[in-house]
């Protein structure tokens, strides 16, 4: 297919979503990403049953959290997508990347006035 | 075990505005098991202090320790070489955390970044209720193994009262009207007789309204 996907995205692998911890996203944001998004497989087709599941709890749990911290909690998504479409993740990353670009910058990498 | 909640971030965050170095400190004691205060509730907490610290452009420093328990002296006394090289120190523990850590480093400020909010158990994954009020004189062998102090909202002896619908406390949907499950049990199991007995008016002597209490194990004093 040899699909291409914006530049700006940094992949971290993992064996399954239910690995993405709510620190894994948070160290994320804390070292200055702008967003963080996790790419599981479909509901209801997680060879381990709830891995999906449990990861969209987390994401939702950091949502909250950066609520709470007054920053936009759409900067972090969970997104469901087979691993055998690769337009779709193709498709989901620019979508991201789009939204993110409309928030700007995070917060945290903006330069403060003395 | 002791159950507690997590305050909201902008409370923790003002009581430390004036800091600029703390310690934030768990407990691997019941606020471990209850998810609210262990080492990986205090590294989520130490990096969402970290990360809105940084975004109002005055960066926090954040060491984390996670002590044994928080409620014995021997364990209180590990932090004994750091604890003043802080602005701050933030507990993660029960009520009783920072209360003992006060006690041993009267030079210091100590923080409680949880609320405690009863005696209790899992019911489910994620989910815990009160099922004590430590009363100091148990009495559930009366009431089928419920107890009606802790989980009556009237904590009534000799209910239930006109409160109570369709096995729900007026008080919430969402709470079980503890005498109407005491009274089905014994019917259940044929023994609705007992709850004949009329219970006197419980003295709360032994309960706070007694005062603080302690608890003496004359063969282990030193």
């Amino acid at each position: 297919m040899r699909l291409s996907y914006p530049s700006n995205i940094k992949l971290i692998q993992v064996p399954c979503t239910g690995r993405v911890d709510i620190l894994h996203i948070l160290k994320a944001i804390e070292d200055g990403a702008d967003g963080v998004y996790i790419a599981g497989c479909l509901e209801g087709e997680c060879h381990f049953l709830t891995g999906n599941f449990k990861a969209r709890r987390r994401v939702n749990y950091v949502k909250k959290l950066l609520e709470e911290m007054g920053i936009e909690p759409e900067r972090v998504e969970m997104y469901n997508m087979s691993a055998g479409d690769g337009p779709r993740f193709v498709e989901i990353a620019k979508e991201m990347t789009e939204k993110i670009r409309e928030l700007g910058p995070s917060p945290l990498n903006v330069k403060k006035a003395a | 075990m002791i159950i507690a909640d997590r305050k909201p971030l902008k409370e923790i965050l003002e009581m430390i505005q004036d800091c600029d170095r703390i310690l934030l400190v768990g407990c691997k004691g019941c606020v471990t098991v209850c998810n609210v205060g262990g080492a990986k509730e205090v590294g989520i907490l130490a990096s969402a202090l970290k990360i809105a610290r940084k975004k109002d452009g005055r960066p926090l420093e954040v060491d984390e320790r996670t002590l044994e328990r928080q409620c014995d002296p021997e364990y209180v006394e590990q932090i004994k070489g750091v604890v003043n090289s802080y602005d701050a120190v933030v507990s993660m523990a029960c009520g009783v955390g920072p209360q003992f850590l006060s006690a041993a480093y009267p030079n210091q400020r100590f923080f409680p970044a949880v609320n405690t909010t009863s005696f209790g158990g899992a019911v489910q994954h994620g989910m815990w209720e009160e099922r004590c009020a430590g009363c100091g004189q148990c009495v559930i062998h009366y009431f089928g193994g419920m107890c009606p102090i802790a989980r009556c909202s009237k904590s009534l002896l000799n209910g239930p009262c006109g409160g109570s619908a369709g096995g729900k406390c007026e008080i919430s949907k969402d709470v079980d009207c503890i005498w109407d499950l005491i009274v089905r049990k014994k019917m259940e199991q044929g023994k609705l007789e007992d709850l004949m007995d009329v219970k006197p008016a419980k003295s709360w002597d032994t309960a706070r309204d007694g005062g603080p209490r302690r608890s003496v194990r004359e063969e282990l004093v030193q």
